[in-house]
């Protein structure tokens, strides 16, 4: 794995002496769909390899379906458990911002994951994947793969600056390629949308020779629809994020599904991690973690495959 | 001049509120076409056709609820529950039993029976509990939506390879390439119109819609027919799950997402009174096939930005009804 590690070691207020219980506050997002049901099945088993591994921490692990509700839950912590750290991943970055600058300020250890906070510097350690570099390692793919004149669809995600800024990444590797973005629309990472958006444009397009669907569970959908016209032959299909019904076709040789692209949940691992040492060891973790998506080949596929992840 | 003053009057009325759904229905053909001469393709056709079938199915369901003065906000969540639950109660017995056709007749039974149920706790609750429909199926509506995500730990629900190939043709295959979504769709349909029309049943929902209290004068078992229009629409989910399960072979958290709106606003763009009192199935297909006709068009085209879909769908919904209403105001 390329991991960018970005120390600023300017040793930030907290000293960590270890003392008689530290006690690390985790708030995510709850599963509602399978990227975070994958994060949360990440962050329960690394609490659990922790727990076991350092009997002085202990953990306050909660998942909220709203931004409101995460800012509840991140007061009850302070509150009533005195946490030590926290490990966030705000649900939206505005109306998260302040709430978890005040912990900040009362001297907590604060890890912020993946969705930055509205203004720097208010967290003393931030672990995100990259979305340019996940829109980036398709359109390399894809400029690498393909012919000159090539056609291709793109599936969006939500309208979103996550979306956005994967798909400008994707862009900007295609530039200079020749090859054709036929069309481009939103899948919204459901397979539902993702299967009727596909069928329409095997009714409009009648030639396409790749599809990257930017997210495994839109891969999904158009898999599907391709099936159905008949047209597996003549393209292939590039989702993104890993999921294992994904990495197994990849292993298996699939012509249809032949690589992939990262962005593990298991970040939120890493950010436990992370903390949990920086607090117990005293070594320099301050800084930004920036974890790199990867290509998924036939050759690598077996070190991303999780057998029990849900996702 | 008397023959000028008497003309108006003599000349036969277009009512404006039976043929406007089928006017908006027939632009959005013509536009396709014009548009794209893949649009009236026979692949395309039955695609659109297919994928009407899941909310076409419900939303039948929906206009004898809504014509008896009530509403079912559950039933996205409810169908996304049932696909999660069928697939799940699948998965094991093919491990215990070993898969094969038995399998699939189990989970069909399941779907179809745990709608039903699920239909009468709505229908119970509210007729036997007196908690107003839009509270109640606002409630249940939360619980279905979470008990799949929990069934499915926060991801998805997936068949297993074996039974997904067993059990797909259910989606894709049917007769003379018409496919069975959209054959049960058509048999449902006109079923719905006859039980409007023709029977005792779907003339005592107009008439506890229309006003509850004669029609209880009137002798009709209001809370019976009311508990009924719930326990139909229910069974109604079962059957579109048992229709959409065999598509993707899968359920998760947003499975289902919004179908409650689409059926309601099918329901409504058809011709029945959301307040109740009238409804007819016929509208409510055309209102089913008019939404989806506007997402096919937009995909077809890179006329409109993909970020206005929505306000495109909004604008046909409220100028269906408002086309309606203007005609029965001036009557």
């Amino acid at each position: 794995m390329r991991k960018t590690l970005i120390a600023t070691t300017a040793l930030m207020g907290l000293t960590a002496v270890p003392a008689l219980s530290e006690t690390i506050g985790i708030s995510i997002p709850a599963a509602t769909h399978g990227w975070a049901g994958a994060l949360n099945f990440h962050a329960e088993r690394t609490v659990a390899r922790l727990s076991e591994a350092n009997p002085d921490l202990e953990f306050v692990l909660t998942t909220t379906s709203d931004p409101g509700q995460q800012v509840s839950d991140l007061e009850d912590m302070v509150a009533t458990r005195g946490i030590d750290a926290l490990v966030v991943l705000p649900f939206e970055s505005e109306p998260l911002t302040g709430p978890i600058q005040r912990i900040a300020d009362s001297g907590v250890w604060v890890t912020v994951v993946d969705r930055g906070l509205a203004q720097e510097g208010i967290e003393n350690l931030y672990v995100a994947g990259d979305n340019d570099s996940f829109g980036r390692t398709a359109g390399t793919y894809f400029a690498d793969t393909l012919d000159e004149g090539a056609k291709v669809v793109v599936m969006r995600g939500i309208a979103s600056t996550v979306d956005n800024e994967r798909v400008a990444g994707f862009e900007a590797a295609l530039e200079g390629s020749g090859i054709e973005v036929l069309a481009m629309d939103h899948g919204n990472w459901n397979r539902d949308t993702a299967f009727n958006l596909m069928q329409d444009w095997l009714s409009r397009f009648p030639e396409i020779d790749a599809v990257w669907a930017a997210d495994d569970d839109m891969a999904v959908g158009a898999l599907a629809a391709i099936d159905q016209a008949g047209r597996t032959e003549e393209m292939f299909v590039v989702g993104g994020a890993g999921m294992k019904e994904m990495v197994q076709r990849i292993q298996d040789g699939d012509p249809t599904v032949p690589v992939n692209v990262t962005y593990p949940p298991a970040m939120i691992s890493t950010a436990i991690e992370m903390t949990a040492l920086g607090l117990t060891s005293g070594a320099p973790m301050s800084g930004e973690f920036i974890i790199a998506s990867e290509l998924i080949t036939p050759e690598n596929a077996e070190s991303f495959y999780f057998e029990d992840s849900p996702y | 001049m008397s023959m000028a003053t008497t003309a108006p009057t003599r000349r036969p009325r277009v009512n404006l509120a039976v043929v406007a759904p089928i006017v908006a229905l027939i632009v959005l053909v013509l536009i396709g076409m014009a548009l794209n001469p893949n649009f009236l393709s026979f692949a395309n056709i039955t695609n659109v056709l297919a994928r009407s079938a899941f909310i076409g199915i419900i939303a039948i369901g929906m206009t004898f609820v809504i014509t008896a003065g009530g509403l079912d906000l559950s039933v996205g969540s409810m169908a996304a529950f049932v696909a999660g639950l069928m697939i799940l109660v699948m998965n094991m017995l093919t491990e215990s039993m070993g898969g094969g056709l038995p399998v699939i007749l189990i989970g069909i039974a399941l779907a179809l029976f745990t709608g039903l149920a699920a239909g009468f706790i709505n229908g119970i609750l509210i007729t036997r509990a007196g908690i107003e429909a839009f509270i109640l199926t606002l409630g249940t509506m939360g619980i279905y939506r979470s008990l799949v995500t929990w069934l499915a730990d926060g991801g998805t629900l997936s068949l297993g390879y074996e039974m997904r190939e067993l059990y797909r043709p259910v989606y894709y295959d049917g007769i003379l390439g018409i496919s069975w979504p959209i054959i049960v769709f058509a048999v449902l349909a006109i079923l719905g119109e006859i039980t409007m029309r023709h029977t005792a049943f779907g003339r005592h929902c107009a008439a506890i819609g229309s006003n509850e209290k004669v029609a209880r004068y009137s002798s009709v078992a209001v809370l019976r027919v009311r508990l009924m229009t719930y326990v139909l629409l229910g069974t109604l989910v079962g059957i579109a799950v048992v229709m959409y399960v065999p598509r993707l072979g899968s359920a998760s958290a947003t499975t289902g997402l919004l179908w409650e709106l689409e059926a309601i606003a099918a329901v409504i763009i058809g011709g029945t009174l959301l307040k109740g009192g009238f409804g007819r199935v016929w509208g409510t297909v055309v209102g089913v096939l008019i939404l989806s006709l506007i997402g096919n068009l937009l995909n077809l085209t890179d006329f409109v930005s993909p970020y206005l879909n929505g306000a495109i769908q909004g604008v046909v919904i409220i100028l269906a009804v408002v086309l309606q209403r203007n005609t029965g105001a001036a009557r």
